[in-house]
């Protein structure tokens, strides 16, 4: 706890004293919150063995959870691989020295990240069939939406990333003769990868919560398998809804585990030779990270 | 453009951007509001509100909006029976509310925290070595130097908040992407026109808005 630090001392005896009774004090609040809590959910009879029961049966983890986790999954990897081409494709897009590549990236950039990623599956799921005169399947829709926005997103990141190198780094290879296109592939690309791998992998978070929109346009993913057709089978719409935002949350939790395990394994080879200038590119990657879509 | 030169669509683009703002102004609210009492819950001194604070945290942000939004329909609403108003736009909207304030405060918590984070421990050892109380070091050190720092990632919060705000449309609030999905349903040749409005007037909201934190927040940085 870096903050607990900074706010207070560490606790003499008085203070233990104090912070113990304050522990039991909302502790006890807690639970008597958690048992309203319960009891309104008693009250209209969630906790019914029948409700459950269904979690115990094969059937409801094969027929429904599982198949939908699988395409929730698979949404998630395409989209990421996508997202990650898109997302390199248009960072170096606006960090080229012609100006009609420069900005035209950036105007896409800009565009895909301020519009609702609703509003992008919406229109490629109902919009584009009349264009193009022919289905549009709910998965691509789904895909293609997440790849704009978290594509932009990466975008945004990489080149904060990219900038975050030293400038001696391009310099240097400059100087040994390479071409613009060889110090970014060689030179910068690689390790602005190395330096943003734990924020690419908690876009990934977002973009595998970002999934279950596809419930709106009907993709059979997790959300819609498992609280959607589950309950309107079993009628225990509560149960179910926990059960699977369980799921999300273990999943996304390791994740977030694996991320924060990149970020110190990054941190501890040294490759944060930058750390002294986080004042200037860091917060930019924080944003481009904390920003909570759907 | 003829879509938008007929009233009724007009109307309905209208209402459809107010419903998102008024869902972001109401939710922006409660969810600050929750979010510093989270952010104070998770630096507390008392290790069950940290507890608390960390749990609210991992539970609501990696659990999709999408489904806390369902719940609160299907679950608050429906089974177990809360109710904010008898016309069913209403009680959409305060439904939805409630999702995304319990949401973004998580997020909120998190920015918050982080903006302590960023002032440098020395400064509170300063003051406590001066004679200053906890809350003297807290309102005169620690907050105003804090309250800079979440400029920005509170910004992406709120850009965020504003785009998340249409998923309420999945519990039948007829707010913009709805209209935006009827309007293209019904006049399937105007499908680019339609899209580039509704997308343009959130792009006209946001990016703004975007710049402006961006400047705020470089106005407003404590320089180290």
């Amino acid at each position: 706890m870096m903050s607990s630090t900074v706010l207070y001392d560490h606790p003499g005896p008085r203070a233990r004293v104090r912070n113990a009774v304050l522990s039991v004090v909302f502790g006890v609040g807690l639970v008597a919150l958690l048992w309203w809590v319960y009891r309104k959910f008693d009250e209209a009879g969630q906790w019914e063995g029948r409700l459950w029961r269904p979690f115990t049966e094969p059937d409801t983890w094969t027929q429904f959870i599982i198949p939908g986790l699988r395409q929730t999954l698979l949404a998630a990897a395409t989209g990421m691989a996508l997202s990650l081409a898109f997302g390199i494709v248009f960072a170096v897009g606006r960090l080229s020295d012609r100006w009609w590549i420069r900005v035209p990236s950036g105007v896409v950039v800009e565009f895909f990240r301020a519009v609702p990623l609703l509003l992008m599956i919406f229109f490629i799921f109902y919009g584009v069939p009349f264009l193009i005169q022919g289905p549009v399947s709910a998965f691509w829709a789904v895909v293609v939406g997440l790849t704009l926005y978290n594509g932009s997103v990466l975008a945004e990141a990489f080149r904060a990333g990219i900038r975050s190198i030293p400038r001696g780094q391009s310099e240097a290879a400059y100087a040994v003769g390479m071409r613009k296109s060889q110090v970014m592939q060689l030179i910068l690309v690689p390790q602005a990868a190395r330096a943003m791998l734990p924020v690419i992998v908690s876009q990934l978070v977002v973009l595998l919560k970002d999934t279950a929109l596809g419930y709106i346009v009907a993709f059979p993913e997790l959300l819609q398998r498992g609280v959607n057709d589950l309950s309107a089978n079993y009628g225990n719409v509560v149960a179910a809804a926990i059960v699977v935002a369980a799921i999300y949350i273990v999943i996304n939790s390791l994740i977030t585990m694996l991320a924060g395990w990149l970020d110190r394994r990054t941190q501890r080879r040294g490759f944060r030779a930058t750390k002294k200038t986080t004042a200037g590119p860091a917060p930019v990657l924080e944003q481009a990270v904390t920003e909570p879509q759907g | 453009m003829h879509v938008f030169a007929d009233q009724t669509n007009l109307d309905a683009y209208v209402s459809g951007f107010l419903w998102i703002l008024k869902l972001t102004g109401a939710s922006a609210f409660f969810a600050l509001v929750l979010g510093v009492l989270l952010a104070a819950f998770r630096v507390s001194p008392v290790p069950v509100l940290r507890g608390v604070g960390a749990a609210w945290v991992n539970i609501f942000r990696n659990t999709p909006l999408t489904l806390i939004v369902l719940f609160c329909y299907f679950g608050l609403f429906s089974t177990l029976g809360l109710s904010f108003s008898d016309e069913l736009d209403l009680n959409n909207y305060w439904l939805g509310v409630v999702g995304l304030s319990v949401y973004t405060a998580a997020f909120v918590c998190e920015a918050v925290r982080s903006g302590i984070n960023t002032v440098p421990a020395g400064q509170a050892e300063a003051a406590r070595a001066i004679g200053l109380t906890f809350f003297q070091t807290l309102r005169i050190v620690i907050l105003p130097q804090a309250g800079r720092a979440v400029v920005a990632p509170l910004g992406s919060v709120l850009i965020a908040l504003c785009k998340n705000a249409t998923i309420v449309g999945t519990i039948g609030l007829i707010e913009a992407s709805s209209v935006m999905k009827d309007l293209i349903n019904s006049n399937g040749d105007a499908v680019i026109p339609i899209f580039l409005v509704f997308a343009g007037t959130f792009a006209a909201l946001l990016i703004p808005t975007g710049y402006f934190f961006g400047w705020l927040a470089n106005r407003m940085a404590v320089k180290r």
